[in-house]
Parts: C-alpha cells; sequence; structure tokens
C-alpha cells in the first residue's frame, strides 16, 4: 500500500519551500519506484519547522523539518517513507511539546486532515455540530452558541449569541450571514490558517448560523492577499454544494444557504465591519456611523450578523460537544480558547491555541523561545497595530480580554509581534500614525487629519523641534483620534503611540517625567487634558 | 488602445470589456468583482473601460471611478511585467524590512508606487500578507517568500530576470 505523505499548501509553509519540497518529493519517489501518495495538509503552526513533511505510520505521524528541496534526496537515501531516523526527523507529530502543550479546539483539523477532502473533514468530526444544529430549534442554537461564552474572535470580543440574537428578532426580510476575512493586523494569520488548513469548519459554522437566524445567503469577505486561502475555500465550498451542505434543502432539512467568497482589494479599512457591509456592495470602503448597528440594518440594509473567521469556526465544536464542553475552558468572563499567533522577532513563531488565560511571557518564551535574533526582547505589540506595546517588565500579564484591557491594551484578534533591543520605539509609534493616514478611509477629520498631523508631530519630537510643545500638541491629538473618530482605526491608533511614549520615552528623547500625563491604563489623564495645552515657550 | 503594455499580453478591447461588465450587471454589489475580473484580464482597469463599466452597471462614472480610486489593488495604469510587493508592516519591520526595502529600492533603482523605465518591475507596498510567522515577507507576481534576506531577495530576482542580481 503506498505510504501517504503530508506537505502543507499553507501559504506560508510555501513561501518557504513547500511546493518545491513536494514535487521533488514526487520526483524522487517515482525515480526510485516508491509507492507514496501526497496529500496537502494545512499547517501546524509550528513555523520553525516549516516547511514540515509527514509520514503517516502506524505508531502515528512521523515529522521531519525544515525540509528543504535539496534535502529530499538524502531522506530517500534514510528510508524515510519507513519513518527511519534522519538529522531532520522531529518525532511523533502530535507528541511535539509545541503542540501537545496547546489546547486545540478550534483548530483540532486544522494541518491535520486533507482541507479540501470532505470525507475528510466528515470522519475527524465534521458536520456533526451542524446535523444537531438542524435537529434543534433556532432559539436553542443561540441559546447555546449564548452559553458557550463565546466573544467576537475578530478583536472586539463582543458575545456572538447576543449578536444572533438581535439579528434573530428582526423582522423577517432578508437577512445575511457575513464573515469578515479581511484579516488585515500585522502578526495575525489564524484566519488564513483555518480556511488554507480547514475551510469546512467555518463553511459549516456559518450554515449554522444561517439556521439560527433564518439567513438564506451568506458572504466570505476575503482579502484579496490571500490567494491560497481563496483557492481552498473556492473548493470546499463547491464540494459542499455537490454534496448538498450547501444550497437548497441542504440535508434534506428544508433549509437553504447560499455562499459566496467576496474578495476585498487591499483597503485595511475594509476590516472594519460597516465598511466591509460597503465593499460587498460594491462601494468604497466608507465607515457608516452606528447606530443603526448591521445586526438589525446591515447588508443592503437588512439584518445581518458578521463574525470573524475563528468565531464562526469555532461554532460547531460548541455545537457538537455543548457549550458547556467550551465553557469550561477560560479565565473570568473570556470563555474558551483563543489561537494565539506569535510573529515578528520570535525564535519559534507560530500559531498557539490555548485556553483564555495564558501569560504573555509564557507565549513569548515557552513557546516562543525569545527572540530570533538572540537579542534581549524590548517590547511586545498585542492585539495588531492598532495594540499597544508592551516593555518586557510587563509580560507576565495575562491573555484575556479584561487583564489586557486593565492594562489599557486589548487583545483584538490575538496578533502577538516581539520586537527585540534594536527596535526604535519613536519610530514605531510614527509609523502607528502613517499606517492610520495611508489606510483612513476620510470620512471623519480626527483621523483623515489627526494622522497627517500626528506623523508630523512625531518627526518633529524625534527632530528635538520644540519637542515639549510638540508633545502638548500631541498629548491632545491622541486624546481628539480617540474620542473623535467614528470607527477605531482613528480611535485605537493612539493607543501604540500613547503606549510606546510611556514605556519607551528614551527613543524620543524625552524622559518619563514629560509623559506622566499618560496614565498607568494608558489613558490620558484629565487634568492634562483640561491644563493650558499649547503655550509657546 | 494601448493594449501592447498590458499585463497579459493585450489583446482585449472594449467589446469584451463590455462582455465581463454583461457577467455582473445582476450580481449584488456586483462592482467589486467586476472591476477584479477587468484587472485579471487587462492587468489593470483602463480609462476607456470606465464608461462601460458605468453604463452596464446602473452607475455614475464618477461612482465607478470612486470605486476603482479607493482600492489600492485597483490599478488606472498597466504595471511592470513583474508586479513585486514588499510588507511593510509591524511584524516585518521587526525583521528587518525597513533595510531589506531599501535594499529592494537600490537594487531595482524604483521607489514604491514606480515602475521601472524598461517595464521589468513594479515595487509597491503592501501591509501584511499573513505570513508574519516568516518575516519579513514578500510577493513577486503571484509567489509568496519567507524569511527574505537581501541575498535571498537577490537570488528571486536573478532567477526572472537574469542581469539584474549582478548590477
Amino acid at each position: 500500500m503506498a505510504t501517504t505523505i503530508y506537505v502543507p499548501r499553507d501559504s506560508s509553509a510555501i513561501s518557504l519551500g513547500a511546493d518545491a519540497v513536494a514535487d521533488a518529493i514526487r520526483a524522487e519517489a517515482s525515480r526510485r519506484g516508491i509507492e507514496i501518495k501526497i496529500v496537502r495538509n494545512g499547517s501546524r503552526g509550528m513555523f520553525s519547522h516549516e516547511p514540515m513533511v509527514e509520514v503517516a505510520t502506524p505508531d502515528g505521524r512521523i515529522a521531519y523539518g525544515p525540509v528543504a528541496a535539496s534535502d529530499v534526496a538524502s531522506m530517500f537515501d534514510a528510508d524515510f517513507t519507513t519513518a527511519s531516523e534522519h538529522r531532520l526527523r522531529l518525532g511523533v507529530a502530535d507528541e511535539i511539546l509545541y503542540l501537545k502543550s496547546q489546547t486545540r479546539l478550534t483548530f483540532a483539523r486544522a494541518g491535520v486532515i486533507d482541507p479540501v477532502s470532505l470525507d475528510d473533514y466528515v470522519a475527524h468530526g465534521g458536520y456533526r455540530g451542524l446535523r444537531r444544529a438542524l435537529d434543534m430549534n433556532p432559539e436553542n442554537i443561540i441559546a447555546e452558541v449564548a452559553k458557550s461564552g463565546l466573544r467576537g474572535r475578530g478583536g472586539a470580543g463582543f458575545p456572538t449569541g447576543i449578536k444572533w440574537k438581535t439579528a434573530f428578532d428582526a423582522p423577517p426580510t432578508p437577512k445575511y450571514v457575513v464573515c469578515n476575512a479581511d484579516e488585515g493586523d500585522s502578526g495575525t494569520f489564524s484566519d488564513r490558517m483555518l480556511m488554507e488548513g480547514d475551510p469546512f469548519t467555518l463553511i459549516e459554522g456559518m450554515t449554522i448560523a444561517a439556521i439560527a437566524i433564518g439567513a438564506r445567503r451568506g458572504y466570505i469577505y476575503l482579502r484579496s492577499e490571500y490567494p491560497h486561502a481563496k483557492r481552498a475555500l473556492g473548493e470546499a465550498i463547491a464540494t459542499a454544494y455537490a454534496k448538498n451542505y450547501l444550497g437548497d434543502d441542504i440535508l434534506g432539512s428544508k433549509k437553504s444557504f447560499e455562499l459566496e467568497v467576496r474578495l476585498g482589494a487591499g483597503a485595511y479599512i475594509c476590516g472594519e465591519e460597516t465598511a466591509m457591509l460597503e465593499s460587498i456592495e460594491g462601494k468604497r470602503g466608507m465607515v457608516r456611523a452606528k447606530p443603526p448597528i448591521p445586526a438589525i440594518e446591515g447588508l443592503f440594509g437588512k439584518p445581518t450578523i458578521i463574525n470573524n473567521v475563528i468565531s464562526f469556526a469555532t461554532v460547531p465544536i460548541i455545537m457538537e460537544r455543548g457549550a458547556e464542553f467550551y465553557r469550561d475552558f477560560g479565565a473570568g468572563t473570556s470563555r474558551g480558547t483563543i489561537p494565539l499567533q506569535l510573529a515578528g522577532n520570535a525564535k519559534n513563531p507560530g500559531l498557539i491555541e490555548k485556553p483564555m488565560g495564558a501569560t504573555l511571557r509564557e507565549i513569548v518564551y515557552d513557546y516562543g523561545g525569545g527572540t530570533a535574533s538572540g537579542k534581549r526582547v524590548r517590547a511586545v505589540q498585542v492585539g495588531g497595530p492598532l495594540g499597544a506595546y508592551f516593555p518586557e517588565s510587563m509580560l507576565d500579564v495575562t491573555l484575556d480580554y479584561e487583564a489586557i484591557a486593565a492594562r489599557g491594551g486589548i487583545l483584538g484578534h490575538g496578533g502577538i509581534v516581539v520586537f527585540d533591543e534594536t527596535a526604535d520605539m519613536a519610530q514605531m509609534a510614527r509609523y502607528a500614525m502613517e499606517f492610520c493616514a495611508i489606510e483612513s478611509c476620510g470620512k471623519c477629520t480626527p483621523c483623515r487629519i489627526g494622522s497627517m498631523r500626528g506623523t508630523e508631530v512625531i518627526d518633529d519630537i524625534i527632530n528635538k523641534r520644540r519637542s515639549r510643545e510638540n508633545l502638548e500638541i500631541l498629548r491632545d491629538l491622541c486624546d481628539t483620534m480617540k474620542y473623535g473618530s467614528l470607527c477605531l482605526l482613528g480611535g485605537l491608533t493612539p493607543l501604540p503611540v500613547l503606549s510606546a511614549l510611556k514605556f519607551f520615552p528614551e527613543d524620543f528623547g524625552l524622559d518619563a517625567a514629560d509623559v506622566d500625563f499618560i496614565g498607568p491604563d494608558l489613558t490620558i489623564s484629565a487634568n492634562a487634558v483640561t491644563s493650558n495645552a499649547i503655550a509657546p515657550r | 488602445m494601448s493594449a501592447e503594455h498590458s499585463n497579459n499580453g493585450g489583446g482585449w478591447d472594449l467589446q469584451e470589456i463590455q462582455k465581463i461588465a454583461e457577467r455582473f450587471a445582476d450580481t449584488p454589489g456586483g462592482l467589486m468583482p467586476l472591476l477584479h475580473a477587468v484587472q485579471e484580464r487587462v492587468g489593470y482597469v483602463p480609462s476607456e473601460a470606465v464608461p462601460i463599466i458605468a453604463r452596464t452597471m446602473n452607475l455614475s462614472r464618477a461612482e465607478v471611478h470612486g470605486v476603482i480610486s479607493f482600492y489600492h489593488d485597483f490599478k488606472s495604469a498597466p504595471q511592470g511585467r513583474n508586479v513585486i510587493r514588499v510588507c511593510r508592516a509591524e511584524s516585518c519591520q521587526a525583521m528587518g524590512a525597513v533595510e531589506l526595502a531599501s535594499h529592494i529600492q537600490r537594487r531595482l533603482g524604483i521607489g514604491f508606487g514606480q515602475t521601472s523605465k524598461d517595464g521589468a518591475f513594479t515595487l509597491e507596498p503592501v501591509f501584511c500578507l499573513g505570513n508574519c510567522a516568516c518575516s519579513p515577507a514578500i510577493v513577486v507576481g503571484e509567489d509568496i517568500y519567507g524569511r527574505v534576506s537581501k541575498e535571498r531577495f537577490d537570488e528571486i530576482i536573478a532567477r526572472l530576470n537574469p542581469g539584474v542580481g549582478q548590477s
């Protein structure tokens, strides 16, 4: 019987040469007359081992990595298709501590199965959640999701059950289910990995949502930077239609759900849910004022639930195993697990799904192994480009919504970016303003103009041009952006800026005393704002 | 019509644009997939296509132009034969993307948003490719690369266009 060999089709693995490795294995096997079957799986998320090749054996899947195409001949020489010894052999994949110590619920199948094989998906527990949901009435599905404690994994952390209930209660007009797959935050890639590694989970989660609120049409708004995810989703959706998991009369239930992928076009702001709706409607991605909230008046003016990829992809396991099973993981009011993404200057970057409440230090050091450069960790940005920069001394913070918020930060979509001691935090603060200026939709003034002025003012501070006066202006500007912006792009851009100022004033040529108007929770103290701000000296 | 500059070898005409547009006339919010389809065919969205798209979609030309100009992906002019996109976001910056970007600009002799005189390269910034665990990342044409050092960049380019790597 042919030996099954797994080579990831994940785009990060491909970026390190996985396609060439797969080709080399195929060619070498054929040259030597060895019968093999190659499965292009998702990634397990251990990127220091990618491209990671696995060989199926009766004792489990044996991993080898990182494999270059030039290693393949020597692996065949060592008879690796029988899982034999080789310098790249890592042992049983599931037993690798990085993976074994995780709690993979949402990512249980990612990296394990053939992502576009419905049979593989079903054999690994797929579509059990949908089958259970089809036997329940919609109120009970929504109650189950609410009871699980699931909160929006896109970043806002809004309770998913409440959002669904709001759309369910809206008058019975056409309703829509929209998946936010516009994963634009630097340092995040969990949506991409899920869509490339287990796309049926997302499709199943959205189908359950549609049945719960009474929607017959859904859209996945996918960023154009993810062509491999587009391909995997396209194949999975076509199969789901062919096998009656999508379309009319799903599994004989009389319920229908049409699902379509819509491609973004390189605008970060379209990850903001109302800008996304505008974009799906074929317009400029301009943010809408809220209220009305999308659950009441969303896509094409109709009730719409918008959830992140990970939120939808977590629904199947909640429906399969029950709300209590999921709720029993976590800390405080942050229930369940979160797929954290460790990136930047980390020695062992990757996808780390843990119950809510792990510490940042555990992720950065125990999993990450410190920096890739071997230098000291200087700063860690949590929650994407709109998240705070924390100094090394604050890494004991736990990763749940409330604990991060208490320190003034956001957990966001779970991205963690490590910087070593060579990082210039003044430049990172400037970049935060510059990024906001590039990506602002332009609808509101604090974001559109504030970010431009912010870049200039930070330049002036760095270049010691009237730095004290300019610091006052920057403080005032951050306050205006935070409270005056229409959405969180302008509203949160002050966070990376103020945290960089607070914890790394020396990079701006300032002292700690200069920035004492920033409180420990990264707010601007009230008396500072009311002081005579811009008095020339 | 200056089809000879187009990315995909040209050969398009306004009738074909019309046909593409008609495919999306009844699609709710069809303008975005329509523009993607035109760009995929032609390599950019030609200005001559705008009135046709507007008429077919029952929109004003200003509305169509507004959408094209809002999104970074939609181009109004032909791009180079090799479009190189370099991630400039935080994770890649933490791994030396700023230096890599300077190297790439020097090597290609063009800045971001520019196309080389011989039409070989267009250099574009991109803000996150989701390849943050393998920073710094770039895309050349359709192909994504991770952990790109200056040397690795030179190798990638030399394979595309022998000669450039030796300048």
